[in-house]
């Protein structure tokens, strides 16, 4: 349905976009004493941590990269996680879901829909405490979910970490509040006025490194309610759920168990663009954890998940 | 004012910033869902997703105003009650729309959503004529610095496309706006509902001749919004890498605020008045010869000097303003009221400072531009004119030559909330 195509549109945007999120890292830097760059092997958070390279080059990137290890990950991704971070010369924390489980902070989901994709909130929120932080960066765009959409680019966090939609703080020109009182913090996104294409069209222009499943490939999958979920350990298969081999790349990378394949043969970048330009759904079509309901994405948000 | 559709591509810039004001009924919601439909913005599950929304609300068509009003309380009530940031593309432009509610209870919301505009859609009812609303989005349009206007004469198919009901309106409205500091104005007479003249050119109005709104859109010119005479670079932030390979390193990194910065050129740096030459101007791509307004770079300069976030660079023979007493428009957005003698820090381009509010002027009527010299009280969604006094100089411009320069944010010492926003004369 989207005829945008990625041929032929002057790439100027992409500069004045790229000026925008920079000047926002800079802000970061200067206004913040604790910060990380919330980082999880997805295009958005590698495209935010291409921007920090460039922001304060030629000096090394003024805040760590944080992983919330969820242990249900695309091996690919932490692959590419660990290539990614030295290439940057940056700094990699990385705290994990299965610590906040086996210390009884979280229960583990059960049945077959089980994700652990809510559990990570405790584990942030967590690691938030711990090291004390008082800001953390984020990949997320407001054209990606419709609660997205109000977003600031500096979101004001209380001390339980929670989002309150209605007493967010007015964002005028480039002046970024960033004031807060003690345990408050901040989530910060560089990405704001983003979109998908931008995005690849970013990344086709300065030639980022994505990983690899972003491209197609063959994999053993299960069609579970029209969404294809790959095989894994992470996975269990319904009775009469059977796994079969397609030519599928992801759309967008988070736990094995909830995001879904698409049936694509792109297989670089200019085919990829060509797909999201022509694509009929959003990107988050293709993950589980919105749909669980109308508000799910405005109600985890509340409850301080990213 | 004519219906003049600047077409020049070259120089043209990618990105069109957008802001829309409108309240429950005037049909802007429609109209922003009308332009991502038929633009092709909209994606299959986000249509499913509004199909059911209007099914399950016993509605009989599709809602498009249900793309735009996002969160659940909006949803609940009907209204919009905050800033909405939308995106679309066509193959010639980007488009960022801030959608924001239209009471007068919102101004606040009105003014922070055209803060970064460069262009205004005002929704006027084709049944109605100019109001009220009408008058006062403008008044705020044009106190913002927002350049260009496009008034959508909108429910046309409610007065059969008449052309007398649109060329009444527009006389309404020019007469009107002679008063402010408006210059680039177009209107268009459109159905949201419909769709005419909203993507595609109207048949039934065969008498309009100028193009329909997202012609319009992806074709204004805007590349002389941005103040391209005045060099100003506020210091964001100094890069050091003390690193071996870069031992002597010590970089300016900012985003331009106007003019144009070459290398080589003689600079004057604020408040200590010192003068150094621009070495380079990096980026991580390289090393670029000038840097344009908007720019986010990184300057060296000839000098080792003693320069921190808040200093400013300027041109010795083109210095801003500087002084401690400061005259602004403020709107103010908090439920406390504004009070004479009250502590704030005051947020200019990348630098915080503490100030006391001295005196208010004057109020503001945002409907008929008049002053109320007798009600001094600014409270939340108030505009008037007051005089500060920060506890160091400012440097600063008239915000009408620099939004960047001449645009400040008050903030409450106590909460930390965001609760003016000033405009500086």
């Amino acid at each position: 349905m989207k005829k945008t195509s990625g041929m032929g549109v002057s790439n100027s945007h992409l500069r004045e976009l790229e000026s925008e999120s920079i000047y926002v890292l800079r802000e970061v830097a200067a206004q913040f004493e604790r910060s990380a760059l919330l980082f999880s092997g997805g295009k958005d958070s590698i495209v935010v941590s291409y921007l920090a390279r460039k922001a304060f080059f030629p000096a090394k990137i003024p805040f760590p990269l944080m992983h919330i290890d969820t242990g249900h990950n695309f091996p690919e991704t932490i692959e590419y996680r660990d290539n990614w971070v030295k290439t940057l010369d940056a700094r990699l924390l990385v705290r994990y879901v299965q610590h906040s489980i086996d210390q009884g902070r979280v229960k583990e989901e059960k049945g077959y829909n089980a994700s652990r994709n809510l559990l990570q909130t405790i584990t942030l929120l967590d690691a938030i405490e711990e090291l004390k932080l008082d800001a953390a960066i984020g990949g997320a765009r407001r054209d990606e979910e419709k609660a997205r959409a109000k977003e600031r680019f500096f979101s004001h966090r209380d001390e339980f970490g929670q989002w309150n939609p209605k007493n967010q703080r007015p964002e005028l020109w480039d002046l970024f509040n960033g004031r807060k009182n003690q345990g408050e913090h901040f989530r910060i996104f560089p990405l704001s006025n983003w979109t998908e294409l931008d995005v690849w069209q970013y990344i086709k222009e300065e030639n980022i490194p994505i990983p690899s499943i972003y491209y197609s490939h063959l994999r053993q999958c299960v069609d579970r309610n029209g969404t294809l979920l790959a095989k894994s350990d992470y996975l269990t298969a319904k009775e009469g759920e059977e796994y079969k081999e397609y030519r599928v790349r992801f759309r967008t990378i988070g736990d094995m168990t909830c995001t879904g394949a698409i049936l694509s043969a792109a297989s670089n970048i200019d085919e990829v663009i060509e797909e999201v330009a022509a694509s009929r759904l959003t990107e988050r079509g293709t993950r589980a954890d919105d749909r669980r309901s109308e508000a799910a994405m405005e109600d985890r948000k509340k409850a301080g998940y990213f | 004012m004519k219906d003049k559709i600047t077409h020049e591509l070259h120089g043209n810039r990618g990105l069109l910033r957008l802001f829309t004001a409108g309240s429950v009924d005037d049909g802007k919601s429609t109209l922003i869902g009308r332009l991502l439909y038929d633009s092709k913005s909209i994606f299959d599950d986000q249509f499913e997703a509004l199909q059911r929304s209007s099914e399950s609300r016993g509605e009989e068509r599709v809602n498009l105003a249900l793309l735009t009003d996002g969160l659940r309380a909006e949803r609940e009530q009907g209204i919009t009650i905050d800033v909405a940031y939308r995106y679309f593309a066509t193959p010639k432009r980007k488009f960022i729309i801030a959608d924001t509610p239209g009471h007068i209870q919102y101004t606040r919301n009105m003014i922070t959503g055209s803060s970064t505009a460069n262009l205004a859609i005002i929704i006027v009812d084709a049944r109605k004529g100019i109001g009220e609303q009408t008058c006062r989005h403008t008044l705020i349009t044009s106190l913002m610095g927002v350049r260009h206007i496009i008034v959508c004469v909108n429910k046309m198919d409610l007065v059969d496309y008449k052309e007398e009901v649109f060329e009444k309106i527009r006389e309404d409205y020019e007469s009107f706006a002679a008063k402010l500091e408006v210059t680039d104005v177009q209107f268009i007479p459109i159905s949201a509902l419909t769709g005419d003249n909203v993507v595609d050119k109207s048949i039934k109005m065969p008498w309009y001749k100028g193009s329909a709104l997202l012609y319009a859109l992806e074709n204004i010119h805007i590349s002389s919004d941005e103040n391209q005479i005045d060099c100003r670079f506020p210091v964001q932030y100094v890069i050091r890498p003390q690193s071996d390979k870069y031992h002597d390193y010590r970089g300016y990194a900012g985003k331009v605020a106007g003019g144009i910065f070459r290398k080589g050129d003689t600079i004057v740096i604020l408040p200590s008045g010192l003068q150094s030459k621009i070495r380079a101007i990096n980026t991580y791509n390289g090393e670029i010869e000038e840097a344009l307004p908007g720019m986010s770079v990184t300057i060296l300069l000839d000098d080792d000097l003693d320069i921190s976030r808040g200093d400013m660079f300027a041109r010795p023979h083109n210095q801003p303003r500087i002084a401690q007493d400061i005259e602004m428009m403020l709107c103010w957005m908090n439920e406390k009221k504004l009070t004479v003698g009250g502590r704030y820090i005051l947020k200019h381009t990348t630098q915080d400072l503490q100030c006391i509010l001295k005196d208010i002027l004057y109020k503001l009527d945002i409907t008929t531009l008049h002053r109320i010299d007798d009600d001094k009280e600014l409270k939340m969604n108030d505009i008037g004119r007051v005089t500060i006094r920060t506890t160091k100089p400012l440097f600063f411009d008239a915000y009408r030559k620099n939004r960047h320069t001449g645009g400040i944010i008050l903030i409450d010492e106590s909460t930390n909330e965001t609760i003016g926003a000033g405009m500086i004369l």
